[in-house]
């Protein structure tokens, strides 16, 4: 018997879950911050759905109702891939280390 | 046009380039070159998905656009923003993607023939449990963020609002979903989706607003974590690897989080979201306090006993946030140090209002990181030490934590402040902090009172050393 594609999928989060957990549990208290925003900017590679969303069925009519809740993600996305990404490099610059004399 | 086989592989190597992104965050030096990591898997996503729907048509410049524009006002926000308003931001940022979330299943759940879910009517099973679920974390997702968004930017009263029967009114909520989710699945119908979308946005505003201001740590980041969940709902419902890994990094992550922020206040996680604390705890402790003499001192003290220590400890709270005292603290340390003193800060895993936040704010104070200190590294130093500058922290340095049982705090690890020869204490006035219990330490003969603004206290130090 054939295995479901989305056992698969499911294998792939599960372990995903578990990656998270040992890798997170080694970043260091002091970047908490910095791996929030970058959680939150890698979190936002939903824009592909809303990129499939808002291209797809263009030759109908590009504002379909659904094209538009695409286009609105993307929007959404953006804001936070671009923002998410520049501040957290933006915090990680001041981290610095004391000068040796 | 590049086959499905294709995308997957390289949707997996974005994946895995989000991963190294995250263990880069193990030290100061390698979490740049991760943060890169985490940009050119995001482009390699972006570029597959273009390729893979391969068609390049009008709507390939609407696209374009919105990500233009969306793109402009991230990367505007991002220069803009000042470093104490870090946790708003956040939490503005975590109720976008929630929101994203949102639309992208309402987008599948009107089109699924185009993400191959079945026809309207007509899709598959495991689809719509998919797509529900993750439409409506997402909704409780964005907007929760809202409410925590316009509590810690202070439009909102930071204080908890509760009322009667409210958690029950959370639990029917909570029940109504699935049931809907349940009568989705047998009759697809349009009306059940925007029912559920609805309770979920209604849910996510009750579940915040009891929550009081300085439990914000665990509130960003168990939305983080909801964010998670919502973009890995949404990743099985499109079946894109990259979506579920990142999903399942994030969600984890943002469990952590919490955890290790409800450990910092000895609360466990359900105290905290059901939330209320410190909103009702009238302590019989008012009578006393009136009666009890402190020491008042001033700029000149203080800046005298520093100057004649030989090991100084600060200990920031979120006062000096508020105050944005942290570059004056810097000149402060400075001028310390050319006195020969030797100085270093201690940090409460749930000082300020977001994991990290001090850490933040004294980086951006240009203050090397291996001065700064986390709490276990650090604790046993305070015995040794000669003054400890508490400024804008009061909770985290009770000693009532360990010990008197009847404290609300008893069992949170705190900073032994109480340890070093004197403590000096800036504060506003004598008001307790945000659990509402007196701080006995500040009546204890080794503690002067420094009754000011943060910045502007440090300040005058600055002048009399």
């Amino acid at each position: 018997m054939e295995i479901d594609p989305f056992i698969f999928r499911l294998s792939i989060f599960i372990l995903s879950i578990f990656i998270g957990y040992y890798v997170v549990w080694s970043v260091t208290p002091s970047l908490h911050t910095p791996l929030m925003s970058v959680t939150n900017a890698i979190s936002s590679v939903i824009i592909v759905g809303a990129i499939i969303a808002s291209l797809s069925g263009v030759s109908e009519n590009i504002f379909d109702f659904s094209n538009i809740f695409g286009f609105l993600a993307i929007i959404l996305a953006a804001v936070n891939i671009f923002g998410g990404f520049l501040v957290t490099q933006r915090m990680l610059q001041m981290y610095k280390k004391k000068k040796k004399k | 046009m590049i086959s499905a086989n294709l995308s997957a592989l390289f949707y997996l190597i974005s994946g895995i380039l989000f991963i190294l992104a995250l263990r880069g965050l193990s030290s100061p030096e390698t979490s740049r070159q991760g943060n890169y990591f985490g940009m050119v898997g995001m482009t390699i996503a972006i570029i597959v998905t273009f390729l893979s729907v391969g068609n390049f048509s009008a709507g390939l410049i609407y696209v374009a656009v919105l990500l233009l524009i969306g793109g402009s006002i991230g990367a505007f926000i991002a220069f803009r923003i000042p470093m104490t308003a870090m946790p708003e931001l956040v939490a503005g940022f975590h109720s976008l993607v929630g929101l994203a979330a949102v639309f992208v299943a309402i987008s599948a759940f009107l089109k699924p023939e185009v993400f191959n879910l079945g026809t309207v009517g007509n899709i598959k099973l495991a689809s719509l449990i998919e797509m529900s679920l993750g439409a409506s974390i997402g909704a409780i997702t964005f907007s929760g963020s809202i409410i925590a968004f316009l509590k810690l930017k202070g439009i909102m009263s930071g204080s908890p609002i509760t009322f009667k029967g409210q958690h029950y009114i959370n639990l029917l909520l909570g029940l109504s979903l699935i049931v809907l989710i349940f009568y989705l699945c047998k009759t697809q119908s349009d009306s059940i989706f925007w029912r559920i979308i609805e309770i979920s946005f209604l849910l996510g505003l009750l579940l915040i607003i009891p929550i009081g201001g300085a439990d914000m740590p665990v509130v960003i980041s168990m939305l983080n974590s909801y964010s998670g969940w919502a973009a890995a709902g949404i990743g099985f419902t499109l079946e894109n690897t990259a979506l579920i890994i990142t999903g399942a990094l994030v969600g984890s992550s943002g469990a952590i989080l919490s955890y290790i922020m409800c450990k910092g206040m000895n609360r466990s996680f359900f105290n905290v979201i059901l939330g209320g604390f410190g909103a009702t705890d009238e302590s019989s402790s008012k009578l006393s306090k009136e009666e009890k003499p402190v020491k008042n001192g001033n700029a000149d003290d203080a800046a005298f006993l520093m100057k004649n220590a030989s090991s100084v400890i600060i200990v920031p709270g979120y006062g000096m946030a508020v105050a944005q005292a942290q570059h004056a603290l810097r000149e402060m340390v400075d001028a310390l140090k050319k006195n020969g003193v030797k100085v270093s800060y201690a940090i409460h895993p749930v000082a300020g209002r977001m994991p990290g936040h001090m850490n933040v704010l004294l980086a951006e104070a240009n203050v090397p990181y291996d001065e700064v200190f986390e709490l276990d590294e650090i604790n046993n130093d305070f015995a040794n030490c000669d003054v400890a500058y508490v400024i804008g922290a009061n909770d985290v340095t009770n000693p009532a934590a360990k010990s008197d049982p009847q404290s609300p705090i008893y069992g949170m690890p705190i900073l032994d402040v109480e340890k070093s020869k004197s403590v000096l204490f800036v504060k506003r006035s004598l008001s307790p902090g945000y659990a509402g219990i007196d701080n006995d330490l500040f009546y204890r003969d080794n503690t002067l009172m420094l009754f000011a603004d943060a910045k502007k206290m440090t300040e005058d130090i600055i002048k009399s050393l």
